[in-house]
């Protein structure tokens, strides 16, 4: 097998499934309301860029945000009660608990708390929800794992407790911190296009209100170029936590 | 005669699932290289810990004439920061101490080449081999110039010609430096090469079952191990084991 191949494989299966697709929906002659052929929501998509760029970018945006709050206030929680068992025993399941509720069940909550005329700070809040936990328990794992022969020799050097947060836990951390952002990343992606979806308002102006207004209508190939642009984004948002993380790592290793 | 450099004084350390170590006694004289030698779990790191004043025994005492920054340690892995460069590695007991950053690094630098690692100051722990990186684990220890030298199983992780080459090395820095080294190990031949004295410990909870003094200058001369000195401290060595090992059982 060559290199080549092995690159272009995943290419190559969704070229053969877009073929199969069109090839499909122009024989047996199914209506675009219904499912349209990968030639019409290239169309759409084409059509409609403009609108689903900006869409895109809002949503992007509002992501972003809840990501960057999220990272400060996870981070920040995780340092206070990394040197504390008592604080983190009090914290524990309260983080927990804001993992496993669904975010759908506190988006209605979070609607009327942001304002009927606010739906965005809504979507950021609850996406800065779904993003707080991989970070909090990346960061909280990786301040606790350095290796403990390495805390001994921080006691035999009679380490003062800045040294040892700064030389050793904050360092120790960074791996676990690195993986933790990459999985909040996605997910605060995802969260706020849920949260989109939740707050039902068109004020949002992100791509999951396009795509509702569009499937609302029947304008189904509309549907799928937004559907379209959000996966493209969310590959890409992917693609780039890898290789930010990978980099980062490289530097951090040495190699 | 002078006092000892550190000693333990019929020490016992209780962990919560029982006995870990004792009534155990040692005493470390100044300039001296001192094998602790047992079947494992006897608590021979838990003494090392006790040397090093890393923790307190439940009951006995802990003399210790050497002052902590003049104790180094080091590990069986060599428990490098992974994020750091050898030199930063090396550097860190001294910023600890507060030696400015400048004279810290040259310090560390100067320690590297005392190991053989000139040349590797920038390379970080990913980067050198298993023998490399126990080596700047070495330098880190000898930076600070301590009195006391403890050494828990260092090369149990090497593979043999390297563990021998790292041995000789050991023992042409303690030539230099005259410092007290106290030296955990299982295997018996490393023990009688690198001690004057071989302190053997009996199954967990560790206590005193025996005492051998090995023949012969230190560092060890070309050939050592094949003299009769040599093989007679082992069997001693391994005798006493045999005992301890036999009253236990």
């Amino acid at each position: 097998m060559t290199r080549l191949a092995y690159r272009l494989a995943p290419f190559a299966l969704i070229v053969l499934l877009l073929i199969i697709w069109e090839a499909a929906c122009r024989l047996l002659d199914v209506p675009v309301f219904l499912l349209p052929a990968p030639s019409q929501i290239a169309v759409a998509a084409w059509l409609n860029a403009p609108m689903l760029i900006g869409a895109a970018l809002n949503t992007l945006s509002m992501a972003i945000l809840a990501f960057v709050l999220a990272s400060l206030i996870a981070f920040a929680v995780a340092l206070l009660i990394s040197t504390n068992p008592l604080a983190e025993r009090a914290v524990q399941p309260l983080a927990v608990g804001l993992q496993v509720t669904p975010i759908m069940a506190v988006a209605p909550l979070a609607v009327i708390w942001a304002g009927l005329d606010h739906p965005g700070r809504a979507v950021v809040g609850l996406a800065a929800i779904v993003a707080f936990f991989p970070i909090f328990s990346g960061a909280l794992t990786g301040l606790k794992s350095a290796d403990p022969d390495l805390e001994r020799l921080f006691d035999l050097y009679g380490a003062k407790p800045m040294d040892r947060l700064f030389r050793l836990r904050l360092p120790s951390a960074v791996p676990f911190l690195l993986e933790g952002l990459k999985v909040a990343a996605g997910l605060a992606l995802i969260g706020a296009v849920v949260a989109e979806f939740v707050a039902r308002s068109g004020l949002s102006r992100g791509l999951a209100w396009r795509l509702m207004e569009a499937s609302n209508r029947l304008e189904t190939d509309k549907t799928f170029a937004a559907l379209l642009v959000l996966v493209l984004m969310g590959v890409g948002l992917n693609a780039l936590m890898q290789v930010g993380e990978r980099a980062a790592l490289r530097w951090w290793r040495g190699r | 005669m002078t006092p000892p450099l550190a000693e333990l004084d019929k020490v016992e350390v209780d962990y919560p699932r029982g006995r870990a170590l004792g009534p155990f006694s040692l005493a470390v004289s100044a300039g001296e290289i001192v094998a602790l030698v047992g079947p494992s779990g006897c608590g021979k790191s838990t003494a090392m810990r006790l040397l090093a004043g890393l923790e307190q025994p439940t009951r006995g005492v802990v003399h210790r004439g050497a002052a902590a920054g003049e104790t180094a340690v080091v590990f069986q892995a060599p428990t490098l920061m992974p994020w750091a460069t050898a030199r930063a590695n090396v550097a860190l007991p001294l910023e600890m101490a507060g030696v400015d950053r400048r004279t810290a690094r040259a310090r560390a630098d100067a320690a590297l080449a005392r190991v053989k690692l000139a040349g590797a100051e920038a390379a970080k722990p990913a980067q050198l081999s298993g023998g490399m990186a126990m080596r700047v684990s070495l330098a880190r220890a000898l930076v600070t110039d301590p009195q006391l030298l403890l050494l828990d199983e260092p090369f149990a992780a090497l593979d043999e010609i390297t563990r021998r080459a790292l041995g000789e090395d050991v023992q042409a820095l303690w030539a230099a430096s005259r410092a007290a080294i106290v030296f955990v190990t299982h295997n018996v031949e490393e023990a009688c090469y690198m001690a004057g004295r071989v302190v053997v410990m009996s199954p967990g909870p560790g206590r005193f079952a025996g005492e051998t003094l090995v023949e012969g200058p230190l560092p060890r001369p070309p050939g050592f191990r094949t003299t009769a000195a040599f093989r007679e401290a082992c069997e001693h060595v391994s005798a006493h084991l045999a005992h301890a090992m036999q009253a236990a059982a």
